[in-house]
């Protein structure tokens, strides 16, 4: 059953906006098609968590113009934090709002035929390639609602491609600010590893405002073709209010390997997936999070691994932290599919309630269509242990303190997985702020 | 002052509402060691617990004062501060909270703000007191407790006693699981504290340990009571004799807290 929802942007506005950006006729198309998909598909269901009343589809403004930087020396302080201003030899992009305010890429990897560029750019000077990967193989616009519009009103992102045998060893990070009250997130990210490459790739989302009833509609796309390695850290930081749909999608070829080290720190409602599909045999996909919840806010994360080729190895480890009246569901998925024999699908959630009105819940579950696989899962949800302060506060550390070492420690083993250390930080910082 | 007093007076405690210590009286003075000996199950732990303020023992009568404080108003890290420190029998394992931050945050907390130890001379005396441990240097950046074997959880409960430096420690059953080049390694540590600042209660059911840290004073617990003290010749006699010697004189049958004498 599908019910009526009238979008603010309608077809004649998505034309007008193509037009106006110069996009490619097949990029224009995907568009309005998906425009026209989103009538007829459902909502996403997110496993235990109401959906029907969040705001997903009811917005003012499409794109927010904002000024570029000049310099990295005009970036709000909270930025300034998340990049390291005096390199000279970074990959650095930063979107404000919708606008590409700033890209630096060395030009090492520029020769090395590197593309880092913000999504429009990839649209008109490398169409040929972002259209072998956008929405193609890991995410498709008519999945649900939002996918669809996700794909009919994109209005920023980033697309990164490492061509084959190209093995980068410093990151390539992108910062997604948001200062603009009125500014909806319609992001779209691809990092694609060609054969034989590696990368690390960061993003960043940033609120600068206190708050905001604006959207994000976040969709990423990580492709690592074969023999391919792509470490994805990710600390996702939108302001209270906003309604986040983020969705991490990988796709790993023969003998690749994604990572994703992710910090959900958002503020507001966020219903979020990750799935990674083990295509090729040998491949491995390594997922790690940490969330806090705090204030009113309910949030659900489903990760996913889904095995196909045989010798795959899959993990999650998932920890979170639920204060005040936050609500936090974590739903992880193990599926190995039929034929994806030797695979090994592993997971662990666990969740820490620090108030008596936090709620956490951990959904552990394991779909297994083959014989000659191992499998294991882990879950937890509980309170702080009271024996643990008692040890601690029995070398004189007092019990705010002690409460604070459980609580960072509780995150630290997936906090310290981060790939950059400035990000590492910085959610080190930000965890801190929260928790306390 | 030549080092503090710890005086337990006619102490009860229950557990659950299950009296376990029925009237312990003891004084430990810096200087001293004390041991305490006692089968299994005759209230060694819960005394040690309660000293320290352990959330689920309940003290329903009688005092502990650290000189002229009173211990039991003051909330668990207050105790620490005071100066009494526990080894426990049963450590916990705290993931993601490094050995090295932990205690690093354990001696600022009694250095108190603004006073904080230098990173690097926190690093120069850990590694000094870990070596004389003979600990893995690596153990400084391990989760506190975590994964630790038995003899390991036991000596890094000595290293933080060394970094500390409290004026009061009790060791509960610091030997046990102990091979004998950790008990001698552990001893070291406690025989490296001792002086006129420092007092100690070594609470153990073997004889073995204090043939390498000799006491001033044996106590035996029998029943959630201490039932005979004397020398360093009363654990020798129990190591040759066992208890039952002290259970036909005091005519106790069973010794455990259950009990009644
Ligand atoms: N947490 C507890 N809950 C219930 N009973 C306990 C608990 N801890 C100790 N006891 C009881 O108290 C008695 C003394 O225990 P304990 O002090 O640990 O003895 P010891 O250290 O001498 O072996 C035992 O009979 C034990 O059953
Ligand atoms: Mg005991």
């Amino acid at each position: 059953m599908t019910t009526e929802i009238k979008l603010p942007f309608d077809e004649a506005f998505v034309s007008s906006f193509s037009q106006e950006t110069n996009e490619p006729a097949w990029f224009a198309e995907l568009r309005l098609k998906a425009l026209e998909q989103f009538e007829q598909l459902s909502m996403p269901k997110p496993d235990k968590t109401k959906i029907e009343k969040w705001n997903f589809t009811q917005f003012q403004q499409h794109t927010v113009k904002s000024q570029a930087y000049s310099s990295l020396a005009e970036l709000p302080e909270e930025v300034k934090a998340l990049v390291d201003v005096d390199a000279s030899n970074q990959n650095l992009y930063i979107q404000r709002n919708q606008t590409p305010a700033y890209l630096k890429l060395s030009d090492e990897l520029k020769n090395k035929g590197v593309i880092f560029t913000d999504i429009f750019t990839a649209a008109k000077e490398h169409g040929d390639i972002l259209k072998k990967y956008y929405m193609t193989q890991a995410t498709n616009a008519d999945e649900h609602k939002l996918t669809a519009l996700h794909a009919a009103l994109v209005n920023g992102g980033v697309f990164v491609y490492i061509p084959k045998n190209v093995e980068i060893a410093e990151p390539i990070q992108a910062v997604f600010v948001q200062d603009d009250l009125e500014a909806n997130l319609f992001n779209h990210v691809i990092v694609v590893a060609d054969d034989n490459s590696s990368l690390t790739y960061v993003e960043n989302y940033i609120s600068t405002v206190e708050e905001s009833n604006a959207l994000a509609n976040i969709l990423t796309e990580v492709v690592a073709n074969t023999n391919a390695r792509v470490q994805y850290g990710a600390v996702d930081n939108l302001a209270k209010g906003i309604t986040s749909y983020i969705n991490r999608r990988g796709v790993a070829g023969r003998d690749s390997q994604i990572d994703w080290a992710i910090g959900s720190m958002n503020e507001g409602n966020t219903i979020f997936e990750n799935t990674t599909n083990l295509l090729g045999d040998g491949s491995v996909a390594d997922t790690k999070m940490v969330v806090v919840g705090r204030g009113e806010q309910t949030q659900n994360f489903t990760t996913k691994v889904v095995h196909f080729g045989k010798h795959t190895q899959g993990n999650i480890l998932k920890h979170g932290v639920v204060k005040e009246s936050a609500t936090t569901i974590f739903n992880g998925i193990g599926l190995i599919e039929h034929g994806a024999s030797k695979s090994d699908a592993q997971q662990t959630s666990r969740v820490l309630m620090l108030s008596e009105k936090a709620r956490g819940d951990a959904n552990p579950i394991l779909l297994i269509e083959e014989d000659d696989v191992t499998a294991g899962h882990a879950a937890s949800v509980g309170r702080v242990d009271p024996l643990q302060l008692y040890y601690l506060m029995s070398r004189g550390i007092p019990q705010s303190e002690a409460e604070r070492l459980v609580i960072h420690g509780f995150l630290a083993p997936v906090v310290n997985q981060l790939p950059i250390e400035k990000v590492k930080t910085q959610l080190t910082e930000v965890i801190e702020r929260k928790v306390r | 002052m030549a080092g503090s007093t710890l005086t337990i007076k006619d102490l009860h405690v229950a557990i659950e509402g299950k009296e376990i210590l029925k009237g312990v009286n003891l004084e430990i003075k810096g200087g001293e060691i004390h041991a305490i000996m006692g089968p299994n199950g005759t209230g060694k732990s819960t005394l040690s617990s309660a000293i320290m303020g352990h959330p689920k023992y309940e003290v329903t009568s009688g005092s502990i004062t650290l000189d002229d404080q009173n211990v039991l108003e003051m909330e668990v890290d207050e105790r620490a501060q005071a100066g009494l420190f526990l080894a426990m029998q049963y450590p916990s394992e705290i993931n993601g909270v490094t050995n090295a931050d932990f205690l690093r945050s354990a001696i600022n907390a009694r250095r108190g703000e603004g006073n904080e130890i230098s990173l690097m001379k926190f690093i120069r005396q850990m590694d000094k007191q870990m070596e004389f441990l003979e600990m893995d240097l690596d153990m400084a950046q391990r989760y506190l407790n975590e994964g630790f074997s038995g003899g390991e959880k036991k000596r890094n409960e000595i290293l933080q006693l060394m970094m500390l430096e409290p004026k009061i420690a009790i060791l509960d059953e610091i030997d046990s699981g102990l091979d004998i080049d950790a008990l001698k390694v552990v001893s070291k540590g406690v025989n490296q504290m001792r002086g006129e600042n420092f007092g100690c209660l070594i609470i153990t059911h073997y004889q073995r340990l204090l043939d390498y840290i000799t006491p001033d004073h044996v106590h035996v617990m029998m029943q959630g009571r201490v039932v005979k003290s004397g020398g360093p010749e009363l654990a020798q006699r129990l190591e040759a004799e066992g208890y039952d010697w002290i259970k036909q004189e005091l005519g106790i049958e069973d010794e455990t807290v259950g009990q009644e004498a």
